[in-house]
């Protein structure tokens, strides 16, 4: 297991409220937060954002000092996929999380991305 | 935004963690997958960059039973849905690497991992072909572009390869390559053969 991880385990009362907050929201746009959808915390003007849940800012905080998937943030949380999947959304629609989907599927761009695929595994593994 | 050189200790992660150049970075995935005990943890483990993390997709049977989390919580040994590493190839290229059993009940997480993937590493135990039917049957009907990476290979290799092939009902043109999932080069060469092949279909 990684290191350090214990230290944002959620405590089961927080995941009961986890489950509580996103009752009745439907899950994101598939599209928007996929699992390699990448997040990063909106810049803030130093102002901390108000009214938000301990989930979300908890969330918002794991995010703000770099980009993550959506799979990673769910990872080092150990939250449930569609959990993290709702409070990421609810954080993007108050503005608070930028969000970076991937490419929609196209032949050309397919191409252009394997090809960098390809290269960067030779530069990295020769 | 400006990265925070220091690892902030609120959440425990360092920079690290974080994907480099995040801003200009496009991410995108290949799935690694094949039946119980085969090797996608491991081979997941030898070439990432971060140290394999994994997460389950249970929101709709967790919300239908918030009474029993009680339970699901008490439990040391949850079914982990989904394994996942992550290599940085570019400053425009981050590559994910997802690896999941061949587990038809994971509907929904199927889903979303197959979902824009460029394609599927199948690793493959020679001793066990049979266990791999259902995986690749999967692949297939997620209509994803797949390579063969056999582990724990021996006898003579290209015999083998052929009676394997037969055995798959693999197409000509599906690559087959060895590989030992514990070491770094062999993971990233099957992976190569994958994205290689990747590319002509693509061209
Ligand atoms: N000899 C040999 N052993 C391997 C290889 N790959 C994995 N193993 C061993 O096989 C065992 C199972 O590997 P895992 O990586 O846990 O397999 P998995 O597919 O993730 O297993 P599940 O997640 O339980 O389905 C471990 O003890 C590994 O050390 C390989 O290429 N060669
Ligand atoms: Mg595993």
């Amino acid at each position: 297991m990684r290191a350090g991880g214990e230290d944002f385990e959620f405590e089961p009362a927080d995941l009961v409220r986890a489950y509580v907050i996103t009752k009745g929201r439907e899950l994101p746009d598939e599209q928007q937060l996929s699992l390699i959808t990448l997040v990063t915390a909106a810049p803030q003007d130093g102002r901390r954002p108000a009214r938000l849940t301990p989930e979300e800012q908890r969330l918002l905080d794991i995010c703000s000092a770099g980009y993550l998937s959506v799979a990673e943030v769910a990872g080092h949380t150990r939250l449930p996929l569609g959990v993290v999947r709702i409070v990421l959304a609810a954080l993007a629609e108050g503005g608070h999380l930028l969000t970076r989907p991937p490419v929609p599927r196209a032949r050309n761009a397919d191409k252009d991305l394997l090809e960098e695929v390809l290269n960067g595994l030779h530069r990295k593994f020769g | 935004m400006g990265f925070t050189a220091s690892s902030d200790d609120r959440v425990g992660l360092t920079t690290d963690d974080y994907v480099s150049g995040g801003a200009t970075q496009t991410a995108v995935k290949i799935l690694v997958v094949g039946h119980f005990a085969v090797g996608k943890t491991t081979f997941i483990g030898s070439i990432s960059e971060i140290e394999p993390l994994s997460t389950e997709e249970t929101m709709t049977q967790a919300a239908e039973a918030v009474d029993d989390l009680k339970g699901v919580r008490g439990k040391t040994t949850t079914t982990v849905a989904l394994d996942f590493g992550r290599l940085t190839l570019s400053e425009r290229v981050v590559l994910y690497l997802f690896g999941t059993p061949g587990q038809t009940r994971f509907v929904q997480m199927w889903e979303d991992m197959a979902r824009g993937a460029l394609g599927a590493l199948i690793l493959v135990d020679p001793e066990r072909l049979a266990d791999s039917f259902p995986v690749i049957d999967l692949i297939e009907q997620y209509g994803l572009d797949y390579a063969i990476a056999v582990n724990h290979f021996d006898g003579n290799p290209e015999r083998a390869e052929r009676a394997l092939r037969e055995a798959l009902d693999l197409l000509d043109e599906t690559p087959v390559v060895t590989c030992d999932a514990r070491n770094e080069k062999s993971s990233a060469a099957a992976l190569t053969t994958l994205v290689r092949y990747l590319l002509d279909r693509a061209s």
